[in-house]
């Protein structure tokens, strides 16, 4: 009888090719998603070495960080981008794509999108493969127990090389989730609670599991939601193992094994999980009957407080360091201590990204928003669904027109106002409450505050004017 | 690669922690398909008091005198002295070649993110962890004396100032053989290609649907 293993254990073992006495390893990667911006400069190494793609079967890519999302713009494929750099790293990654015979979701296919939404969405992501891309929210794909993290531009180009990374092993943490959320309360909320917890370095060095009633509770969706924000925490890695919801999503999926395959996959898949009594380095335990939704107030994703709470106060912070950090981080948000949550009024609300940008996301926020109209004080409402399959089912649901209506604006596919490398952004001392994943000075634009928060807080404040969740709004109304 | 083998540098100190990857190269700038040039925008932020767009003459802009960069005592720094949690955020490369670009070589922190300590290795920098009572020390010792330079030696894992104090570090010993050697990763792997191969082909009797190329 071999001894209990971590989910983490397995995988890693799985796909150790060789491994030293001090677990540095060579790992083998089975799926590499790529996108512009992280790639054209080792695709260039590629070129520079005389090397070729291993295996570029494993490779799916698509342009997402730079894409316009504006019809007008969109509609007119690579050559309609405006930015003259945004339009060469776009189509630079094509020139890449057919020069190493790599399938290339192109800026008008229905199925382009987020990296992190499709990978899932074509089933390109399963359980048991080890995914890579170099973005760091890759870690989103941990939640189909698939060992996904992300890298740099030159390990993009060593595993495009090689199919292999040199790794040291990370180590098992466990986060254990029990209870109900209640109503109005998401995965978002939950993840920010824990990184709230344990801090942006608390899960360095670890991959976090995720086990517990709440998170067999939750759909996938929810699960992607809550790995993709691993990296918050410091995690290069979240997991979730696999169960009933994990294949059900991935039947008939583009991508996903057929037949007599699919069956021998199922068999091998329902495999991938923590065996009783296999130990971890850390754990966490975590009531979810208790949370709120959450609201961040300051510029790192830690710094985090229930929607019914205060902007706390850096004087009551014994840390000097700290002290410092949370006194800067007020002063770039332009907030007081002790100032109520739900009195901040945000100038613009963005739903979207690689955490909450899946039909699930669209459908939360829709029904919040449901025939109530965007409030006067909120000059944008934009909606970015993940990809081009998404927004297809929103459509065909009528959400499209719910946000119309209510006064959002309906937008094609792509990262977007996440981090404003196109021309979704905020402006200097413009204020957001976002479902994206970091709040970091200028992340949505030089001088922008954002405030992290749920599908559900981003459309019940867009209604409201100021911080709110569905119970709050539905008091007010 | 480039090789780290020592390095004697003048120190230059960014007292914050959590210092994340947008803060190190705003976005806007990741636009670049080149691995070079982006030294003129590390912490533009920070360092600028407008805002920074690509292929702009960056001589003409106006300089927040108050960031350490700009401070003349600090012109010519190779070590950056930092706090904790430094380069967390997003796995841009961009980040440490933007470090690298401007000059430095070496970064002493209490704690790295580790998307970012992993991406300094491919590209010649040596992040080095020290512990936060050190770093705090060190802080104290480069804001009293204009001109403090450490002395850094990978070899013998050792920090130390021209005064003698010395402090040593850990680093793996992979990483540190593949720095001081400048070992080309990829080359190196691709010399076990045989090894992959045969590798590949267990997988494929395992998990078949993993290799529909029939690879």
């Amino acid at each position: 009888m071999t001894a209990a293993r971590t989910l983490l254990e397995k995988l890693w073992e799985r796909h150790v090719v060789e491994e030293d006495e001090t677990g540095r390893a060579l790992l083998y990667i089975d799926r590499h998603l790529v996108y512009e911006v992280t790639s054209p400069q080792a695709f260039e190494g590629l070129r520079l070495a005389g090397r070729k793609p291993w295996r570029s079967d494993t490779v799916l890519a698509t342009a997402d960080h730079n894409v316009p999302t504006v019809w007008s713009e969109r509609s007119g494929g690579v050559d309609g981008i405006s930015d003259p750099l945004s339009r060469i790293q776009v189509r630079k990654l094509g020139s890449n794509c057919e020069e190493f015979d790599i399938n290339e979701f192109r800026l008008q296919d229905r199925r382009q999108g987020i990296i992190h939404v499709i990978g899932p969405e074509q089933g390109a992501t399963l359980p048991g493969m080890t995914v890579v891309a170099g973005d760091s929210h890759t870690s989103t794909h941990g939640a189909f127990a698939a060992l996904a993290f992300g890298v740099g531009t030159s390990e993009v180009e060593h595993v495009l090389a090689t199919q292999c990374l040199s790794m040291q092993r990370m180590k098992p943490m466990l986060v254990k989730v029990e209870g109900d959320l209640r109503p109005g309360v998401t995965a978002k909320d939950l993840i920010l609670h824990i990184i709230g917890r344990i801090g942006t370095a608390g899960g360095t060095g670890y991959a976090i599991e995720f086990a517990g009633s709440t998170i067999r509770d939750l759909s996938m969706e929810g699960r992607m939601t809550l790995c993709n924000m691993a990296i918050e925490a410091g995690a290069r890695v979240g997991l979730v193992a696999v169960d009933r919801k994990t294949i059900d999503y991935l039947e008939g999926r583009p991508f996903a094994p057929e037949g007599k395959q699919w069956a021998a996959a199922v068999e091998y898949w329902k495999t991938l999980k923590t065996d009783d009594g296999a130990v971890f380095d850390r754990t966490i335990e975590v009531d979810a009957s208790a949370l709120q939704p959450m609201v961040s107030w300051g510029t790192s994703p830690e710094m985090v407080v229930p929607i019914d709470e205060v902007v706390p106060d850096p004087s009551n912070e014994a840390d000097p360091v700290r002290r410092a950090g949370m006194e800067r981080a007020l002063a770039y948000m332009g907030l007081r201590a002790g100032m109520r949550i739900s009195d901040i009024a945000p100038d613009k609300v963005f739903i979207g990204s690689c955490t909450n940008a899946r039909i699930e996301d669209l459908r939360l926020a829709a029904k919040v928003v449901k025939g109530r109209h965007v409030s006067n004080s909120i000059v944008q409402a934009l909606v970015v669904p993940g990809s081009g399959l998404v927004k297809e089912q929103a459509e065909a649901e009528g959400l499209d027109r719910i946000f119309i209506e209510a006064g959002f604006e309906w937008r094609e596919p792509g990262c977007s106002m996440c981090l404003g490398m196109n021309s979704d952004r905020l402006g200097d001392g413009e204020r957001c409450a976002s479902t994206s994943n970091r709040n970091f000075e200028g992340r949505q634009g030089a001088g922008g505050r954002t405030h992290l928060v749920s599908p559900v807080v981003a459309a019940a404040t867009a209604i409201a004017g100021h911080f709110a969740d569905d119970h709050h709004f539905d008091v007010r109304e | 690669m480039e090789p780290f083998i020592s390095l004697d540098g003048l120190v230059a100190p960014l007292d914050r922690s959590n210092v994340d990857t947008d803060a190190i190269l705003p976005k806007q700038f990741m636009k670049s398909i080149a691995r070079t040039g982006f030294g003129p925008n590390l912490f533009d932020e920070l360092r600028y008091l407008d805002r920074g767009e690509p292929g702009q003459d960056v001589s003409k802009r106006p300089l927040n005198r108050d960031f350490m960069l700009n401070q003349p005592r600090y012109a010519g720094a190779s070590i950056l002295l930092t706090r904790h949690n430094f380069g967390c955020g997003s796995s841009r490369e961009h980040a440490p070649w933007a470090l690298h670009d401007y000059g430095f070589r070496a970064l002493i922190a209490p704690s790295f993110a580790d998307i970012f300590y992993g991406n300094c290795f491919k590209n010649g920098m040596l992040p080095i962890v020290l512990p936060e009572n050190i770093v705090d020390e060190l802080f104290q010792a480069v804001y009293r004396a204009p001109g403090y330079r450490l002395i850094i030696d990978l070899a013998l894992q050792r920090v130390s100032n021209p005064a003698g104090d010395t402090w040593e570090f850990e680093i793996e010993a992979a990483r540190k053989d593949s720095l001081l050697k400048g070992l080309d990763d990829i080359g190196i792997t691709f010399s076990k290609a045989e090894i992959i191969r045969n590798y590949e082909a267990l997988r494929k009797q395992q998990e078949p649907w993993l290799f529909p190329g029939g690879a």
